[in-house]
């Protein structure tokens, strides 16, 4: 279980992983990870967190820092009414589960909210709904479950093709 | 016969080895070249490669381009850079494009963009080589391990959405503003959509237009942004040394009659006025005159989308034999080293410096937040870039507004946001 952090439309990842902080090492620049909308964000966010958000999550640039900022504070999933194409890609590569969430407008700042992947169920907590998740296809499942596409990789690569 | 099909349907079924596809298939298509910049590329593969014990797929289809990180203002930049040298050496990749520009022109330049390829590139500007004919669609680091990797990604079929655009553009409107006035009506919400430029304002424009709607694709959300090979497409490919062989295949590619998209958005841009997007985001766009007044610091004409030779041109047919305001700074960062050249032989560059542009290093630069021109907290910059997300071009308490080289050269006169359209010489 986690809280929830719940954001409007347009989330760019400027504001997930800044351009002029992209040198900074992963620990430093998640330092500024939302901080121009949430400047406690990084503070706050902790394990098994969820980020909910409105449309076009991730737009932007190709910056795959964007999604390790969210992995390194712990953030557990993102659900979002829809997400920018590089970013959905970035997330299933890294292993950072994404879903498409009509209902981000039910949700308040600091919901308790539990995510069970296996039967596809968001329980808030708070208000005491449950939401029914839809699956990722299963072709794209397969990367995430094997732990990202570079696990998927080693693997194919272990198995001669 | 095949049933009717877009364009971005017939390249990624040839791609797949497929006869046809329909949107919402996920298929597997073997690339055709794929690219990436010293950011995104080397630095990021290169680890994953090393463990993986595996080498480039195949080094003749791969370009590196260095042109974030250039040049190297700090020894971490330089750090990174070397690693691409060090890496395109290792791995035998030819087609190394070093500080000459920007990779969606330079590419272009060398006739790298071929119609009807299927091509993974590193950077979400990636789509601007659609210009041609290609189906070029922008990837993340690791998607890109994979592409080097394996020569093959996943493609989720789009739907096509087609703009057509109709009318003659108006004295001091470009294809800049036809990409502001389209975030604004389109939106920017439309991921995995291929978008089909068209309409005979489209077929009227240069390459070098018709490469500021495809890359500007991105900033409506799209996968790629496409226009049709046809006469200035091959006129453009045959001045780089690379004419296309078989022009009927590439003409072919259009989208056949009858084929199904999921909108058409029909423009007719006769009466349009210059666009002006205010902060924090492209959508936010409106005529130029809702924005007039507001008072710059700042003014840059760079990047992939707004400092070609054509952009070049529009800002010093605003700045001839006109000064800055004192107050503003204008910076200008040409596209490429040959955009560099043929703005020096032509006076181009001559022009702009005696009005007071201070000219910089070709490279992605403050564009990317990277480069010289970084803005302050509460600086106000208007911009002939393609996004103004808060914090891109720096401080996150700057404001950016973007604009056509025409506005923002106006601007940077006038040292408030300004219409163009009165100061632009005749040609």
């Amino acid at each position: 279980m986690g809280k929830a952090f719940v954001f409007g439309d347009g989330i760019s990842t400027d504001l997930l992983a800044p351009g002029n902080k992209l040198k900074c090492p992963p620990e430093e620049l998640v330092r500024h990870c939302m901080t121009a909308m949430m400047p406690e964000f990084p503070d706050v966010a902790a394990c098994g967190d969820i980020v909910f958000a409105g449309k076009n999550f991730g737009q932007g640039s190709s910056r795959e820092q964007a999604v390790v900022s969210l992995q390194l504070l712990g953030i557990q999933a993102v659900l979002a009414t829809s997400f920018a194409r590089i970013f959905y890609r970035n997330a299933l590569n890294l292993g950072l589960p994404i879903f498409e969430f009509a209902h981000t407008h039910e949700i308040s700042a600091g919901d308790a909210v539990d995510l069970d992947l296996d039967s596809g169920t968001l329980t808030n907590r708070t208000t005491g709904k449950s939401y029914e998740i839809t699956p990722l296809p299963p072709q794209l499942m397969k990367i995430v479950e094997a732990g990202g596409l570079i696990a998927d990789l080693e693997r194919r690569i272990g198995e001669g093709g | 016969m095949n049933r009717p099909a877009t364009m971005a349907e017939k390249i990624i079924a040839r791609a797949a080895g497929l006869k046809d596809v329909t949107p919402g298939q996920i298929v597997t298509a073997q690339v055709d070249f794929a690219f990436a910049h010293d950011g995104s590329g080397p630095r990021r593969w290169a680890p994953h490669l090393e463990r993986l014990g595996i080498d480039i797929w195949d080094p003749s289809k791969v370009a590196i381009v260095t042109d974030h990180y250039v040049p190297a203002a700090d020894a971490d930049a330089a750090g990174i850079l070397k690693i691409s040298r060090d890496f395109v050496r290792d791995q035998n990749i030819d087609q190394f494009f070093d500080m000459i520009g920007i990779c969606h022109l330079v590419l272009p330049e060398k006739g790298l963009m071929r119609p009807g390829a299927f091509v993974a590139g590193g950077d979400s500007h990636s789509p601007t080589g659609g210009a041609f004919g290609a189906y070029v669609a922008g990837y993340g680091a690791i998607d890109m391990v994979g592409i080097v990797a394996t020569g093959e990604t996943w493609v989720r079929v789009p739907e096509t959405i087609r703009i057509e655009i109709d009318g003659k553009l108006p004295k001091g409107v470009v294809a800049k503003d036809l990409m502001l006035m389209l975030c604004r009506e389109v939106g920017m919400d439309n991921a995995f959509r291929a978008f089909e430029f068209a309409g005979s304002t489209v077929d009227a424009m240069s390459m070098h237009e018709r490469m500021v709607l495809t890359n500007m694709t991105t900033e409506l959300g799209g996968e790629v942004g496409m226009i049709a090979p046809d006469d200035t497409t091959f006129e453009y490919l045959a001045n780089t040394g690379k004419p296309v062989d078989d022009e009927d295949a590439a003409r072919a590619l259009a989208t056949d009659p009858g084929a199904r998209y999921e909108a058409v958005h029909r423009f007719d841009i006769a009466t349009m006025a210059p666009q002006v997007a205010a902060p924090h985001s492209p959508e936010n766009t409106d005529d130029v005159e809702h924005h007039a007044g507001i008072r710059v610091d700042q003014a840059y004409i760079g990047a992939c989308v707004g400092a070609k030779l054509s952009d070049l041109h529009m800002a010093a047919r605003v700045l001839k034999g006109k000064k800055v305001a004192d107050h503003v700074r204008l910076l200008v960062a040409p596209a490429s080293q040959e955009t560099m050249i043929k703005a020096s032989g032509d006076g181009t560059i001559q022009i702009l410096a005696e009005a007071g542009a201070k000219i910089l290093s070709t490279g992605c630069g403050a564009c990317a937040g990277m480069g010289a021109g970084i803005l302050s907290d509460g600086d106000v910059c208007i911009s002939s870039t393609n996004r103004n997300f808060q914090g891109r071009m720096g401080h996150t308490g700057a404001e950016v507004y973007l604009g056509s080289p025409y506005t923002t050269a106006a601007s940077a006169v006038a040292g408030h946001i300004a219409d163009p359209r009165t100061m632009i010489e005749a040609e």
